[in-house]
């Protein structure tokens, strides 16, 4: 068997980790499962195209490819003002729609179906400004680079892995060493007790949304540049994201990407194996599997 | 031109009853019980392709077309759609309530994918055809046909409703009602909440399965296409405006969200210029998305929807005092 399937599923993992990240969060932390987080992966990769667009029409400077990358600098550019942008179009879902509900103490699964309308409304949103029609960030064609043992990668994908790996690493120390991460653990754990120890939840619930709607742009890009922008981009990823956020253990941030690797590995597995029309179906036979055999996850804690 | 209007009428009015059954079962399934499925389209498929198999003429390139009589292909859907049913409540009711949800999710996904890719059983992307349609001897005469079509429309929605109203009042309506409103209180009562989640989810499916069934000999073909995420939104929101809880605002809602979407899709295809019409559709669907969350801001209980046990208790007590 080629194994070129590996590098293909390292790079399909890293996305659908870096976003399954923030399901994992938004689920242990406010409590619900977030239909609308795909929507962040594709508006996060829109708002990036737009920018840098509209950078390439400023100047042509800004689009002459970096060294052996596909793109110029108009790329890098525009992705951290789309993170901003994605985290701050997250803050504002939150605002209008989920935190009156949290106010009322709603119940979990009506914030379950509300997010299951926002993400109907936010996808049909980028169709109706975009249209289907595939997008991309640049039109240059990449040749892939040998990597011995029969691998190759083009520049742009080996770039990727490299921004997932330092982006995994960077909301693992946040986690494990910050102020700001003791307390998401904290109200992760027990909300109540964690705003009577002196924590603001409501910057906790900000910091949930900013940053898993970040980590979903940057999957989102990644997507975009390594295959193509649609509007469905983040729909067709939320079931890989789902079983990912369960396989690694809800709450469990090393656990949503490693899940990410696993299935992103098994999905190009498959393709080879099966065939590429069964692709989707992969992650639920995974999530079956998991919800029969360990219902925790892999690094989860017990109920 | 007046026949032709009761003609589209009754076209229009079976099509909206079909989506009442779909309603009638998702509100065995969120109404009473509280389970979220988001896999509608789903079980609605399921059963639109069960029926399809068991009741077309025997086809060489396709498994089966077993040539049975329609009463039995639409058995065989409600069984069909029943059985997935209850597979995936048995896996998920059990755990935390999302997963439910993301179970049927997947099931949506997977579904869609099998019915584009197992060509010898499904047709693949082009679909099953010649379906036998209920009283295919009318069709000669189109008003009639369309009139006896609607009537067992009608009447297929008239048995499910009083059916379900019967349940809902019956001891074992009383018990997923108790579930749903303090599962611990049930539970100390000796009721196992699982296995009574597990046969409403069963009945919704089964229910489901029955209206995909009905749509498809309605049509006469079906696609993958028909099955789309969209249609789980659709019966959503007609449950969510009709009002969750109580089986006759589901068929109103149904009618209701039906009919606008008809009206505002009529009116996109007759305004707008062709080229903006798939931009236009997306923003149809934008409303739909809004209008849903809208409805659980604002009115949660829909428009008729269930009086809760609490209020009617309230009222029960005031009015000795008036």
């Amino acid at each position: 068997m080629n194994p070129q399937f590996l590098m293909d599923g390292l790079i399909a993992g890293a996305i659908i980790g870096l976003g399954a990240i923030g399901v994992t969060l938004t689920y242990s932390i406010l409590r619900f499962s977030n239909f609308a987080h795909g929507e962040f992966l594709s508006w996060g990769a829109y708002l990036a195209l737009g920018i840098s667009s509209a950078l390439g029409v400023l100047g042509a400077g800004f689009t002459t490819p970096l060294g052996p990358f596909s793109f110029g600098w108009s790329l890098p550019i525009a992705a951290v003002l789309a993170i901003i942008l994605t985290g701050l179009l997250a803050l504002a879902v939150d605002a209008v729609l989920f935190s009156s509900f949290r106010r009322r103490g709603s119940a979990i699964i009506i914030m379950v179906m509300a997010s299951f309308g926002a993400s109907l409304a936010l996808r049909s949103l980028l169709e109706f400004l975009f249209t289907s029609k595939p997008a991309y960030f640049t039109q240059a064609l990449q040749i892939a680079m040998k990597l011995g043992g029969g691998l190759r990668a083009t520049p742009d994908q080996l770039a990727m892995l490299a921004v997932a790996l330092v982006s995994v690493i960077a909301v693992h120390l946040v986690m494990t060493r910050t102020d700001i991460g003791r307390a998401m653990r904290a109200v992760s754990e027990n909300p109540g007790l964690a705003g009577i120890a002196g924590i603001d939840v409501r910057r906790v619930i900000r910091t949930v949304w900013f940053l898993g709607a970040a980590l979903a742009c940057v999957a989102g890009i990644m997507s975009g540049l390594i295959i193509q922008i649609r509007p469905y981009l983040g729909h067709d990823l939320l079931l890989p994201l789902f079983a990912a956020a369960i396989l690694g253990g809800i709450g469990s941030v090393p656990g949503a990407m490693i899940a990410g690797l696993i299935i992103g590995l098994c999905e190009a597995l498959a393709v080879q194996i099966v065939g590429a029309e069964w692709r989707a179906a992969v992650s639920f036979a995974i999530l079956i599997a998991v919800l029969l055999v360990r219902p925790r996850g892999l690094f989860g804690k017990a109920q | 031109m007046t026949l032709d209007l009761v003609a589209y009428g009754a076209f229009f009015l079976s099509m909206a009853l079909t989506y009442a059954i779909i309603c009638l079962g998702l509100n065995v399934q969120w109404g009473m019980t509280g389970l979220f499925n988001v896999g509608v389209a789903a079980f609605v498929a399921v059963g639109a392709y069960t029926s399809a198999i068991l009741t077309t003429p025997d086809t060489a390139d396709r498994f089966g077309g077993f040539d049975m009589p329609i009463a039995i292909g639409w058995l065989g859907a409600a069984i069909v759609s029943g059985a997935l049913s209850w597979g995936v409540g048995a896996l998920t009711i059990r755990l935390r309530a999302d997963y439910l949800a993301i179970a049927t999710f997947g099931v949506a996904v997977t579904v869609q994918l099998c019915m584009l890719n197992l060509q010898p059983l499904t047709g693949g992307a082009f679909g099953i055809g010649f379906i036998p349609r209920p009283f295919a001897g009318l069709q000669g005469d189109a008003l009639l046909f369309s009139l006896a079509n609607c009537g067992l429309m009608a009447l297929i929605v008239l048995v499910l409703y009083l059916g379900l109203q019967h349940l809902s009042r019956s001891p074992w309506g009383r018990v997923l009602r108790a579930i749903r409103e303090d599962e611990a209180a049930a539970q100390a009562l000796g009721k196992r909440p699982i296995r009574f989640r597990l046969q409403a989810f069963t009945v919704g499916g089964a229910i489901m399965g029955l209206a995909g069934a009905a749509q498809a000999h309605f049509i006469g073909f079906i696609a993958p296409d028909n099955y789309m995420p969209i249609l789980t939104f659709q019966v959503w929101a007609m449950l969510i405006v009709g009002g969750s809880g109580n089986n006759r605002g589901a068929i109103a809602g149904a009618i209701l969200v039906w009919g606008l979407w008809a009206l505002t899709g009529a009116a996109v295809s007759a305004f707008v210029p062709p080229e903006e019409q798939a931009r236009a559709a997306a923003l149809q669907i934008v409303a739909i998305g809004v209008g849903l969350c809208l409805m659980l801001l604002l009115r949660p209980r829909g428009l008729f929807g269930e009086k809760s046990p609490l209020s009617r208790m309230r009222d029960a007590q005031q009015r000795p005092k008036e």
